[in-house]
């Protein structure tokens, strides 16, 4: 790939799009930057990576946390940024790559070479996604779903200037469901590939 | 309770949810809820015109006294604090100058050196640093460059920065409690009370004074352990960044220093050289530009406007509080439950500043109780001066007791977050809290053992 290409995939929990950007990223050989770049921030940091991972894409505590100008004491706060600066950092340097989440394609926005894309899915397919891969009942699937949606909605509108879905910000917005993983992939990949032509 | 009073209260509360809630910049609630109290509550409600002209306080600006006061130190004001705001302004942009030619960095590495840098004398004389440079100047610019110093320091000779940081922030804190100019709240409370930089060090400086001697001894007990545990590897001293280093410029390097010092004569002297707070906070502003070239309009960038505009805002919503009355039935509230016991009176002003701050941005609580004390004062037949100095300890300290009570705090930890050093809650509140208790109760001994 000649010229520089950044793939952001936002997504519902349980709609597949961590395995759909992954499959993207492996199929275009880039490099795939998840919830792993905590490791590269941690190493950097000289912390174990289990620290920073508690506070990985949570929305800060408003009444455990306060902010003075720039400064913030959430540690949800602060590790976000330091996980912007990373993406930004990556992009700046020419690097192609597919991101997960993060508000990446809030982060990147003016960047040449953006595709973002947000992957959503039927409930009740995301429900019995979540209770195959987790093994869990159908009540404790649909809390763990739930319970992740609402904290990246929270996390997302709290750092981007737009809404979590809103799909007048994202380039494609996909529901996973009707086609599923396999069939969902081909049409990102070959939208992808129109992009970059 | 009259319509007046029922908005200017709500518009107060939503204020502070809004700031807690930190959805808006904070400087945007409090001028919103600000243009409210005076639109809303004072011209259709009340319509007042002389409540908006109290609030607003321009006429201040335009007084002699506000400039200089021979003899005695500036009045009592209502409304916006124009004094604070100005000589806020004129602190920050003396600040951004000093910190541009060097002058924290070199004091840091000085300090260090003349340690030998050993961990433990470094523990002791950064606290001591801590509190010294806070007396004078924003506690956020000391921990700034003492916890980056710290981080740095700690990495070379390999010991754990955490302990250190908490002990800063603390000391920074408690500096700060010593005099008019080291504390926002201190700021407040002297300017709209007429109390001079004589009166704060003589009083609350004897406090904090008392108190750091105490919390260096209880931080060192709680603390020395972890700051010896890494210490068995030697290091090579001479690797060490020297304070020449630090020096960006010489020349600007000498002329912040020369400014930092006369800033610091000029308010020791102020009460009797009849020069007002605003006048000094002025005065340095002007010189620090004048001497700065080509880099004035720079160092005029970088004062943090923000932070001015949130105090302007908030003056005008503690203004409506004041204009009808609340304050004063705040005032009669406490004065009801302490009767005519100074002890009491005292006691519940301290505490309830000190949890209160600790929970809450303390600047907008002192900002509160200032009208509060003094109509209790008045009320009660009380000496003012005891009121002020119990609101005092008890906002600047009780700031201190969570990571949120004060902005240095916040700043501190956000600096050692980033690199690496992440404290929590239960990490800075295991220090912190029974250090705030200690100085608290040494504070409210003294209080009663001297006034009372």
């Amino acid at each position: 790939m000649s010229k520089q290409t950044i793939i952001t995939v936002s997504r519902e929990f349980g709609s597949g799009g961590h395995e759909i950007a992954e499959k993207i990223a492996s199929d275009l050989g880039l490099k795939f930057y998840d919830r792993g770049m905590l490791d590269e921030i941690a190493h950097e940091m000289n912390v174990k990576v289990e620290v920073l991972e508690k506070y990985d894409e949570k929305p800060k505590n408003i009444m455990l946390s306060r902010k003075v100008g720039k400064y913030s004491s959430s540690m949800e706060e602060i590790l976000a940024e330091m996980q912007f600066d990373f993406i930004r950092k990556k992009a700046e340097e020419g690097e192609s790559f597919v991101i997960v989440g993060r508000c990446s394609e809030s982060v990147l926005r003016n960047m040449q070479g953006l595709i973002s894309i947000f992957v959503n899915g039927n409930k009740e397919c995301k429900i019995e996604r979540v209770m195959k891969k987790y093994t869990l009942s159908r009540p404790e699937a649909v809390r763990k779903m739930e319970r992740h949606d609402y904290k990246r909605k929270k996390y997302h509108n709290r750092h981007s200037d737009h809404k979590w879905g809103d799909s007048r910000y994202y380039d494609i917005c996909i529901n996973s469901s009707p086609l599923g993983v396999p069939g969902t992939l081909r049409v990102l990949e070959n939208y992808i590939q129109e992009r970059i032509k | 309770m009259t319509a007046a009073q029922i908005l200017a209260v709500t518009i107060f509360i939503v204020m502070f949810v809004l700031i807690v809630l930190d959805k808006i910049e904070r400087h945007y609630v409090t001028l919103g809820c600000g243009v409210l109290t005076i639109v809303v509550v004072f011209g259709i409600i009340m319509k007042d015109t002389k409540a908006i002209i109290e609030t607003l306080n321009f006429k201040s600006i335009a007084t002699l006294g506000f400039w200089y006061s021979a003899g005695s130190a500036e009045e009592s004001t209502a409304g916006i604090n124009w004094a604070t705001i100005i000589f806020i302004a004129g602190m920050m942009i003396m600040v951004e100058g000093m910190a541009k030619a060097g002058f924290f960095r070199w004091l840091c590495m000085l300090l260090a050196k003349l340690v030998h840098y050993k961990t433990v004398p470094l523990f002791v004389a950064f606290m001591i640093m801590s509190a010294g440079l806070a007396m004078f100047i924003d506690s956020i610019t000391v921990i700034l460059f003492l916890v980056a110093v710290t981080i740095e320091l700690a990495k070379l000779l390999k010991f754990n920065p955490v302990p250190m940081i908490l002990s800063e922030i603390f000391c920074a804190n408690l500096g700060g409690s010593a005099t008019m100019c080291g504390d926002p709240p201190n700021i407040i409370i002297g300017t709209s009370l007429g109390y001079s930089f004589g009166d704060f060090i003589t009083n609350t400086g004897v406090m904090a004074g008392i108190s750091l001697v105490l919390i260096i001894i209880y931080f060192y007990l709680i603390f020395h352990k972890e700051l010896r545990s890494q210490n068995g590897e030697t290091v090579d001293l001479s690797s060490m960044p020297t304070p020449r280093e630090a020096i960006v410029s010489k020349k600007d390097f000498a002329i912040s220093s020369v400014i930092f010092a006369c800033a610091v004569v000029m308010l020791v002297t102020h009460e009797y050289s009849g020069l007002t707070v605003a006048f000094i906070g002025t005065f340095i502003a002007a010189v620090t530009l004048l001497t700065s070239g080509k880099f004035a309009w720079q160092l005029l960038k970088k004062v943090d406007y923000q932070t001015l505009l949130f105090f302007i805002g908030l003056f005008m919503v503690v203004g409506g509080l004041e204009q009808t009355s609340i304050l004063e039935m705040i005032a009669g509230f406490i004065g009801k439950i302490s009767g005519d016991n100074l002890y009491l009176m005292v006691a519940i002003i301290i505490w309830l500043s000190a949890v209160a701050s600790a929970l809450v941005d303390n600047i907008p609580f002192a900002a509160t109780m200032v009208p509060v004390i003094k109509s209790l004062a008045a009320a009660q037949g009380v000496d003012l001066s005891v009121l002020t100095w119990a609101l005092s300890m008890g906002t600047d300290i009780g700031g201190s007791a969570t990571p949120i009570g004060a902005s240095a705090n916040v700043v501190g930890i956000s600096v050692a977050a980033k690199n690496g050093h992440i404290i929590g809650w239960g990490k800075y509140c295991k220090a912190a809290v029974p250090a705030t208790i200690i100085v608290i109760l040494v504070s409210m001994l003294f209080i009663f053992a001297r006034y009372c």
